[in-house]
C-alpha cells in the first residue's frame, strides 16, 4: 500500500478537500505556538526573577506587568495590540507578529508566577549554605537556586504551554491563517462542520500530546539533575492483566 | 604586636564580640554579649535550648543581622566598616572578604542536590575563590580521601547516608580553607550508629590545631575531646567560662550544674 501524504488532497471526500488547508493552518498554529512560547519563557524568567529582587521598584514593575496581562481577556489584548497600537505609535504590526506578541506577553505573565513560586520553594538552608561558602548573590541564584527551582517549574510550565497552544486559535480573529481560521474558511466553502472541526480538534489534541511528551523528557532530565528519580509513568494496570512476574518491582530504589 | 588601640579592631583575638545585641522583634536573644576567642582556640558552646548558641554562629556566618554592637574577626569588623568616626553597615564586597575566613557545617548538612559530591566540594573554590578547576578537584579528592569517601566522588549526595553527607559537608567547608570553623550540632540529625564516624573525623581535624573552632554540641565527651574551653550560655549571657575538665566535673554555677544534670538524664 502506497503511503499517502494526508496533506496532499489525495484523500477521499471531505478529507481530500479540507486537509491541504488544515495542514497549512497547522503549520501557522505551530509557528505561533513556538514563537509565543519562546517569548513567554523569556518574559516569565525575567519577570519571575525580578519579582524576587530586593529592589522594590524592580518587584513593582514585575508585579504590574503580571497583573496587567493576567487581568484582561486575551482576545481584547490581541485586538488592542493589533488595532490600537498602530493608532498610537503609527507602527503597524503584522497579524502573526501581533499574535505572537500578545500570547507571549500573556502567558509570560502567568509563567512569571510559576518561576517566582519555584524560586521561593527552594529551601532557605540552601541559600544559607551558599552564603556560608561565600558565593556571590548572582552565583547563588545561578548555581544553586535556579537549577533546583527549575524542576518545580516544569509541570506547571507544561500546562501553560498547552494553554498557549489552545489560545493560538484566537489569532484567527485578526485574520492570521492558523488552523482554526482555515477550518472556518473551509467550512464556509464546503460545509461539513462536523468532520472538519473534528479533524481540527484531533490535531490540536495531538499537538498538545507532543508538548506533553517533550516536557516529560525535560522534567525527567531536570529531576535526575537534582538527584530525584521521577517515577516513570507506567500505563495503568488493567484489572484483567496478570501481573508480569519478571518485571515486578522495577522502581524499588530507596 | 599591635599596641592596644582604644576603639579599633584588635588582632590578638580571632573572634571578638563587643556588646553584641540580637533581637527578633521583642525577643532579646543576645543582650550585650562580650566574648573573645584566640586564634586556634577551640571553644564549645553549651546551654539550654533557646539560649542563643545557634544565633551566635549565624551572626558570625553573616546569616543574621546584628541588632547592635560589633563583631570582629581576625582584627576586622565583620559587618561594619569605619566611615570617619562612625561605624556603618558594610557592603557585600566587605562581607565576602571577611566571610572567606569562616566556614560552617550545618545540622542538616545542606549539600546541594543539583551537584554530585565532587562538585559540591569544588564549586565554591572555583566560583567564589576563582581557583582553577583542576586544582580544586585535586584538593577535593584529597579531602574526600581524608573523610573516608574517596570512592564516592561522582555519587549523588542524596544517595549517601546522613553520616556520609555530613562528612562531605565537612570536606566542602574545609575546601574553602577557612581560619574559623563553625559547627552547629553537626551530629544531632544523624542516626546513633553514624555519630561516631563524624565525631572521629572532627576530633582528627581539631587535633591538628590549625583552625579556630566554635562548636555547639550536647555531647559532653565530644566537647571535652575537641575543645580547650567551654562557654556555658543562658539567656544570651555567658554563665560560666572555663576548661572542659573543670566545667564538666566541678562547675561553679548552679545553672551549669542544673543544665548538665538535665543533659545526663536525657
Ligand atoms: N528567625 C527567628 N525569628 C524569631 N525568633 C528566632 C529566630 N531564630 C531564633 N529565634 C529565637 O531566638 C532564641 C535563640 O535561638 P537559638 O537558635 O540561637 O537557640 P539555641 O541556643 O541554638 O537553641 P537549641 O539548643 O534549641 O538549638 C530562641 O528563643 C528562638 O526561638
Ligand atoms: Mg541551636
Amino acid at each position: 500500500m502506497a503511503t499517502i501524504n494526508p496533506c496532499s488532497g489525495d484523500l477521499p471526500g471531505t478529507f481530500g478537500d479540507a486537509m491541504p488547508f488544515i495542514c497549512d493552518g497547522a503549520v501557522v498554529t505551530a509557528q505561533v505556538t513556538l514563537g509565543g512560547a519562546a517569548l513567554a519563557i523569556v518574559l516569565a524568567a525575567v519577570a519571575g526573577l525580578a519579582s524576587t529582587s530586593h529592589a522594590w521598584l524592580v518587584r513593582a514593575v514585575a508585579r504590574v506587568y503580571m497583573e496587567f496581562f493576567r487581568g484582561a481577556s486575551v482576545l481584547v489584548q490581541l485586538f488592542w495590540i493589533f488595532y490600537a497600537m498602530p493608532a498610537i505609535t503609527g507602527y503597524r504590526l503584522s497579524p502573526i507578529f501581533a499574535g505572537v506578541l500578545t500570547l507571549g506577553l500573556n502567558l509570560g505573565a502567568y509563567g512569571s508566577e510559576v518561576v517566582r513560586g519555584a524560586i521561593q520553594a527552594v529551601p532557605v538552608p540552601q541559600r544559607e549554605a551558599g552564603i556560608a561558602l561565600n558565593f556571590s548573590t548572582y552565583q547563588r541564584m545561578r548555581r544553586i537556586i535556579l537549577p533546583q527551582a527549575f524542576v518545580a517549574m516544569v509541570p506547571p510550565g507544561t500546562s501553560l504551554l498547552i494553554e498557549l497552544l489552545k489560545a493560538t486559535s484566537l489569532v484567527s480573529a485578526i485574520s492570521v491563517a492558523d488552523m482554526t481560521y482555515q477550518a472556518n474558511v473551509t467550512v464556509s466553502s464546503i460545509g461539513n462542520q462536523f468532520t472538519i472541526f473534528g479533524i481540527v480538534m484531533v490535531i490540536y489534541f495531538l499537538m498538545a500530546q507532543v508538548i506533553t511528551m517533550v516536557m516529560r523528557v525535560v522534567e525527567r532530565r531536570a529531576a535526575t539533575m537534582v538527584g530525584r528519580e521521577t517515577p516513570k509513568r507506567r500505563p495503568p494496570q488493567m484489572a484483567w492483566t496478570d501481573p508480569a512476574p519478571t518485571s515486578a518491582g522495577g522502581g524499588g530504589k530507596s | 604586636m599591635n599596641p592596644a588601640e582604644s576603639a579599633g579592631p584588635d588582632t590578638q583575638w580571632m573572634i571578638r564580640f563587643d556588646k553584641v545585641v540580637k533581637r527578633y522583634g521583642d525577643l532579646t536573644v543576645l543582650d550585650e554579649l562580650d566574648f573573645h576567642v584566640r586564634p586556634r582556640e577551640r571553644v564549645t558552646l553549651i546551654g539550654p535550648s533557646g539560649s542563643g548558641k545557634t544565633t551566635i554562629l549565624r551572626l558570625l556566618m553573616t546569616l543574621e543581622r546584628i541588632t547592635s554592637g560589633t563583631i570582629e574577626v581576625g582584627g576586622e569588623y565583620l559587618s561594619h566598616t569605619r566611615r570617619g568616626d562612625k561605624l556603618v553597615p558594610a557592603d557585600e564586597k566587605h562581607l565576602r572578604r571577611v566571610r572567606k575566613r569562616i566556614g560552617m557545617v550545618f545540622q542538616q548538612f545542606n549539600l546541594f542536590p543539583n551537584m554530585n559530591v565532587l562538585r559540591n566540594i569544588t564549586e565554591a573554590p572555583v566560583r567564589a575563590l576563582g581557583r582553577p578547576r583542576a586544582e580544586a578537584e585535586a584538593k577535593a579528592r584529597e579531602l574526600l580521601d581524608m573523610v573516608g569517601l574517596g570512592e564516592k566522588a561522582l555519587e549523588h549526595p542524596t544517595r549517601l547516608s546522613g553520616g556520609q553527607q555530613q562528612r562531605v559537608a565537612i570536606a566542602r567547608a574545609l575546601a574553602m580553607e577557612p581560619e574559623i570553623l563553625l559547627l552547629d550540632e553537626v551530629t544531632s540529625a544523624l542516626d546513633p550508629e553514624l555519630v561516631a564516624g563524624v565525631q572521629d573525623l572532627l576530633r582528627d581535624i581539631a587535633s591538628r590545631g590549625e583552625l579556630t573552632i566554635l562548636c555547639v554540641t550536647h555531647e559532653m565527651q565530644f566537647a571535652q575531646d575537641i575543645s580547650d574551653r567551654v562557654l556555658m550560655f543562658d539567656k544570651g549571657q555567658i554563665v560560666e567560662d572555663g576548661p572542659p575538665e573543670k566545667i564538666f566535673t566541678e562547675p561553679e554555677e548552679q545553672r551549669t550544674r542544673d543544665f548538665l544534670q538535665a543533659i545526663l538524664k536525657a
